[in-house]
């Protein structure tokens, strides 16, 4: 690719997963005929990611190495008074790198999914979901306008919607995707207040143009209030952030959406879409830089989330499970940066993280493939010998994952660390003691994990719950259990996606964070929050900075966490079962996830529902349709009931009733003149 | 004694009073009602002739003819119903005529 980016090659990246989604989820389905069959459907759905992956990757090139930029819109969709709805394009680091990474993710996604869903009868509808979600991630990422970001924003939240419920005929599932659903319209509520503050004070919807009037905006209160028109806009757009990336208290949706197939864990509910909120606030950073009120806000709800959701990992035994709530405190290490106005290292953890986090989800699906679809690491254990590619992978996964020294995760989490050190901002002190503390958690958790799954004794022919559903012999059925590899393109992707998990932070940290990369895409205030440029005073090339991170209190947490996984999983396996009698409230509160989710059920959702019926019943039953409605026509019937039972028929009443009449129509207007005088006086 | 305007109206009044009584006490035959009407007429009739003589304007006398001519004409009908009706309902009987409802 030349020098330029051109509109047409843009286009074709979100176009081709577009078009493949079509083909496979109209003609692949009963909807469309069947016309396609299997195998039909998945080669054009990852020829259109593989179009659009290799696109990203020369975009990137040209983005990275020759320094071309893209910044144009293509069609004007209507303009509303002053207010013009376009669609269009931006492209420069940020949107390069993200492409990148979704493209990858997304290919290595589908690759996957050939094994994973084999036999799963949604097996095209599947693949034409997965290709949507391509689709609408890369408009969300590429937008260069509110609109369009918020048009992906809601496209991949009716995705992750479907897929959730992918198998719909699971309560549980529906239930889930109904959460995610209802928790993410939260979210957006807020994001759409926001940049409808946005359009309404600034008067567009182009990044460009919002971000040259950002100046003016700041100067200005919110109306009848003493808040900053600039912090309302912020911490709105931060909601819907705070929605789609999971974040403290709308996090609840996203343990549950792991009813879904594992591919789309690894895609949607781990690597990308999770992402999006902390992709669109470092997209709108030159707004954040204007509110510390809003980057406190930040990064007090991203370092709760970091904490207490790694706390939550520790107790859950189901293996996606663990891994959800991981990527909960890991997208809480995310905003904790963004709130510390890193947001280079933010959108750096993003990138490393969607590695190893796709990894460790890949990995977790191929773990459940191998022991027959069982997902309770209390039944699994020395699956080492029998999976060693899934075994070597999720093992560099978690090392990534817990920020081990030269691997991804130790550049873009110590970053992190360092970064939240260095902020001034009121609540940085408490963000730097979770993240601290969260290294410790976080390699508690995973290698427990680690350790139950490929080490130790096996555990998986004991499973009490195990469904019997193959009725073969006793001898067949044990051997049924044995735990088995996956095929090759399960593992594939797992090596594949290992690679840049092991090396992708080494390779970039000194272009993301400190380079020129970024450099346009990401505006900080240096003078107001020094902390990348104390990070930059700091860093000496990534081999120092593993050096130096050997010596630093994370790694030692880190290998703590280790070391204490091993020895209560390994050595002492009676131990943690003791600890959990001791600490019997705590591990209730846990084992209830701090009751937020007891408090949504019971008091959000029967209030609303208390509220509906309410409504239903008094205000729609009673008054509208009791008082109003049917009382109208009561009302009428009554009348004319009584006024029928003067109607006799008889010709004597109506003379009488006209006598009446006139009777009193002259008396009153005999004696008006004279009543009137009499009231004058 | 002096006939007075006051006689002549007081006169009207009473058989103007006499006809509304006919019409609505009278239970039984529609023949009275017609009769009724008729006199109820001829009420206004005095009053008019009254009015016509003491204010000597001839217009009073003038519309006399005019009540009488519309009086004959509707009496006719009125008798015309009747009949019809009495061969339809074999009856004239005011009590059973309660048709004249929706």
């Amino acid at each position: 690719m030349s020098q330029t980016l051109s509109a047409a090659t843009l286009l074709a990246v979100p176009l081709a997963p577009l078009a493949g989604s079509l083909l496979a989820g109209i003609f692949g389905t009963t909807f469309g005929g069947n016309w396609i069959g299997r195998r039909l459907s998945h080669t054009l759905t990852i020829v259109g990611v593989l179009v659009a992956f290799i696109i990203s990757a020369m975009t990137l090139k040209s983005v990275a190495i020759d320094g071309a930029r893209f910044n144009e819109t293509l069609y004007t969709w209507m303009v509303v008074g002053g207010l013009k709805m376009e669609i269009g394009f931006l492209v420069d680091g940020l949107t390069a790198m993200m492409m990148c990474v979704v493209t990858f993710v997304s290919l290595m996604v589908h690759i996957y999914t050939i094994g994973y869903m084999e036999e799963d009868e949604g097996y095209n509808r599947f693949f034409a979901y997965i290709s949507l979600f391509t689709f609408s991630m890369l408009m969300l990422v590429m937008s260069n306008n509110m609109l369009q970001l918020f048009f992906g924003w809601e496209a991949v939240g009716l995705v992750s919607y479907l897929l959730i419920g992918f198998w719909f005929n699971k309560p549980t599932a529906i239930f889930a995707n109904m959460k995610a659903f209802l928790v993410n319209r939260v979210g957006d509520f807020g994001f759409i207040l926001g940049i409808g503050l946005l359009a309404a004070y600034a008067g567009t919807l182009n990044y460009t143009e919002v971000f040259a009037k950002s100046g003016e905006i700041a100067k200005l209160g919110f109306p009848g209030t003493d808040w900053m028109l600039i912090t309302v806009i912020c911490i709105c757009l931060f909601i819907g952030a705070m929605g789609k990336s999971a974040q403290f208290p709308l996090h609840v949706w996203l343990p549950d959406s792991m009813e879904g197939p594992t591919p789309i864990s690894a895609l949607i509910h781990a690597a990308t879409m999770v992402t999006a909120g902390i992709f669109m606030v470092a997209r709108m950073s030159p707004l954040f830089e204007l509110s510390d009120t809003a980057l406190s806000f930040i990064m007090v709800i991203g370092a709760i989330t970091a904490l207490f959701m790694g706390f939550l990992g520790i107790i859950q035994n189901d293996i996606k499970r663990v891994v959800a709530y991981s990527t909960l405190s890991q997208l809480g290490y995310m905003t904790v940066a963004l709130g510390a106005s890193a947001y280079s290292v933010a959108v750096f953890h993003l990138m490393t993280h969607a590695f190893f986090k796709a990894l460790l989800f890949l990995a977790a699906g191929s773990v459940i493939m191998g022991v027959h679809h069982n997902q309770d690491i209390r039944w699994m254990g020395g699956l080492r010998k029998y999976m060693p590619i899934t075994w070597i992978t999720a093992l560099l996964g978690s090392l990534a994952l817990i920020g081990t020294p030269l691997f991804a995760g130790f550049y873009s989490k110590d970053s992190i660390i360092e970064a939240v050190h260095f902020s001034n901002l009121p609540g940085a002190g408490f963000a730097h003691f979770a993240v601290l503390a969260g290294v410790f958690v976080t390699a508690f958790y995973s290698f427990r994990m680690y350790f139950l799954v490929f080490h130790g004794k096996e555990r998986f022919d004991q499973n009490p719950d195990a469904h019997h559903d193959d009725h073969h012999g006793h001898d067949a059925h044990h051997a049924a259990h044995v735990p088995h590899e996956s095929p090759w393109v399960v593992t594939a992707p797992l090596v594949l996606l290992a690679i840049p998990s092991v090396v992708i932070g080494f390779m970039s940290i000194d272009a993301m964070l400190f380079g020129d990369f970024l450099k346009d895409a990401i505006i900080v205030n240096a003078a107001k929050h020094p902390a990348m440029a104390e990070l930059a005073k700091m860093f000496h090339g990534p081999v120092q900075m593993a050096l130096h991170g050997l010596m630093t209190a994370p790694f030692w947490l880190a290998l703590a966490g280790v070391v204490s996984a091993y020895y209560m999983y390994m050595i002492n396996p009676a131990l943690p079962a003791a600890i959990k009698r001791r600490v019997e409230p705590l591990y209730t509160l846990l084992e209830n996830k701090y009751y937020m989710d007891w408090f949504n059920e019971n008091v959000l959702a029967r209030g609303a529902r208390g509220l509906g019926i309410g409504l239903w019943k008094g205000g729609d039953e009673k008054l509208i349709d009791g008082a109003l409605v049917n009382g109208s026509w009561k009302l009428v019937g009554w009348v004319s009931g009584v006024v029928r039972k003067v109607q006799t028929g008889y010709i004597y009443h109506y003379a009488l009733a006209m006598i009446v009449g006139i009777f009193i129509l002259v008396s009153y207007f005999s004696t008006w003149p004279m009543i009137k005088e009499l009231l004058s006086k | 004694m002096m006939l007075t305007l006051g006689h002549f109206l007081t006169l009207g009044a009473m058989l103007f009073a006499l006809s509304v009584i006919g019409i609505f006490l009278n239970r039984k035959n529609l023949i009275i009602i017609l009769m009724a009407i008729e006199l109820m007429l001829l009420a206004v009739n005095m009053n008019f002739v009254a009015f016509s003589y003491y204010l000597n304007d001839l217009a009073g006398q003038v519309f006399v003819f005019f009540i009488l001519t519309v009086a004959a004409a509707e009496s006719a009908i009125g008798l015309a119903i009747l009949v019809l009706l009495f061969r339809n309902k074999a009856s004239i009987n005011v009590d059973e005529l309660n048709t004249l409802k929706g």
